[in-house]
């Protein structure tokens, strides 16, 4: 941490994102000059970060993820690519042993034919893992190498996607959008709004479920939209925690030789639990997706019976 | 914290990594896996055949062995049997031509003994002739005494 820094402005640093987007003409920028027309930059503040509104990338969260999520893809092709019959040996039996853990789960969890939900568990849990565990990693290692060759000390980089809440909500909102395709898909969309409007509360008289309806849509509305929230911010939540300790953590290392030595040890402790935490949290947003799909492949009379 | 298009980037990143999953990854390996499952499978199911092989043929090997001993004792004892008559046999022969070279030579001797005794008593019926001749000096006519030489010679 640069010596002229506070610790609140470390922290500020730390939580930044490398946001590009859209400046408007006129706006003054943080070293003091006023553009003169509207121009796609980096933001150089968290102010400006702010300013540029909806229309703006963050470049490290978007870069990692994309790195790891092809680095995810590349290992597991050639793995796939690479497999044999015979004796498995190495990397692939690791493979092997995360595909078959996997293909369990979503055997036991997901009753339902579709193709697709055992692969996209597979690509949660280990892209969301490879993820979580940019935060093992020594919190200004990567910044502060990003920082030397952008030749700017105050270049923004946070290398855990999983921290920025866009990453978490945008693969939260994949999952509700195939949710709710796979929702219409399994029951028309005749039986999806029906599954809105007529549970919980059903009487069975035309007559009195229609003064049920309202109620019942606001509860399963309200439930509905708490899925993919809650599955996004629980694993924002987890994993921003996680990496704010490390952030104190790291400010502590500079308080003089015992801070140094208290930290470490603090360090290597957080650092043990949170292998736990990644991958639980990797498993855990796995899991409720592959539930979250088996409920909307769930037909209206099996619903009945889950009452 | 700012909510902006890297949402929209973030799920739509998502979405094709879990269709290159869907498309590339997965099949493959759960292909292979299955494949050797099932090789693996049939592997125990034969090893458990052979298994099953070897014991029945230790079986059929031991009650070979045994059948052969059997029929080798069986050997054994009637060649001990034909062994056994044949020393009998030999034996018996034995004593059989024993017996008769015994009858044969008993006979001879009697007929040696018979000869002597004749000859002994044609000498004796000659030397009683003589000896009367002697005593009674007069030529007895051998033709005439010949009778009482002979009860004589019966009489020895």
């Amino acid at each position: 941490m640069a010596a002229e820094q506070t610790a609140t402005g470390y922290i500020q640093h730390h939580l930044q994102n490398l946001a590009y987007g859209k400046l408007p003409a006129g706006y003054t920028r943080a070293d003091g000059t006023v553009l003169t027309e509207s121009t796609w930059t980096i933001a150089h503040s968290s102010q400006e970060a702010a300013d540029m509104g909806f229309w703006a990338v963050h470049l490290d969260t978007l870069g990692w993820s994309i790195a790891l999520g092809l680095l995810f893809c590349f290992l597991f092709a050639r793995a796939a690519k690479k497999a044999t019959v015979g004796v498995p040996s190495g990397f692939q039996s690791f493979v092997e042993l995360v595909t078959e853990f996997i293909d369990k789960l979503v055997r036991e969890t997901f009753p339902h034919t579709n193709r697709m939900v055992a692969p996209m568990a597979l690509t949660i849990f280990v892209w969301v893992f490879l993820m979580n565990l940019m935060d093992l990693i020594p919190v200004d290692w990567l910044p502060m190498a990003a920082a030397k060759m952008a030749g700017n000390d105050h270049f923004f980089f946070k290398v855990v996607p999983t921290t920025d809440l866009n990453a978490t909500l945008g693969m939260a909102l994949a999952v509700f959008a195939l949710m709710i395709f796979f929702s219409i898909k399994e029951k028309g969309i005749i039986g999806f709004v029906k599954e809105l409007t007529l549970h919980p509360f059903h009487s069975g008289k035309w007559y009195v479920d229609i003064f049920l309806i309202p109620f019942n849509f606001l509860l399963e509305a309200v439930s509905l939209i708490a899925k993919p929230v809650s599955l996004g911010l629980r694993l924002f939540g987890n994993l921003y925690a996680g990496e704010m300790i490390f952030i104190l953590i790291a400010i502590v290392f500079g308080v003089g030789a015992l801070g140094f030595i208290g930290a470490a040890l603090l360090q290597m402790g957080w650092a043990i639990f949170h292998i736990l935490v990644i991958t639980l949290q990797a498993f855990v947003f796995m899991v409720l997706t592959t539930v979250y799909m088996a409920m909307a492949h769930n037909r209206e009379e099996e619903h009945e019976h889950d009452q | 914290m700012n909510i902006n298009l890297t949402l929209i980037g973030q799920s739509i990143t998502f979405l094709a990594f879990v269709w290159f999953c869907w498309k590339f990854v997965w099949p493959a390996l759960i292909g292979v896996m299955q494949e050797r499952e099932q090789k693996i499978a049939t592997g125990l199911q034969e090893a458990e055949r052979a298994g099953k092989d070897l014991e029945l043929a230790q079986r059929k090997a031991a009650e070979q062995l045994k059948e052969a001993k059997a029929q080798a004792a069986e050997i054994l004892d009637g060649a001990n049997k034909r062994a056994n008559q044949i020393v009998e046999e030999a034996k018996q022969a034995a004593r059989a031509e024993g017996d008769r070279l015994k009858a044969a030579a008993q006979a001879e001797i009697e007929q040696e003994v018979n000869r002597a005794k004749e000859q002994l008593r044609s000498r004796v019926a000659a030397l009683s002739v003589a000896g009367a001749e002697k005593i009674l000096s007069v030529n007895i006519d051998a033709k005439v005494h010949d009778d009482m030489i002979e009860k004589l010679a019966a009489e020895l």
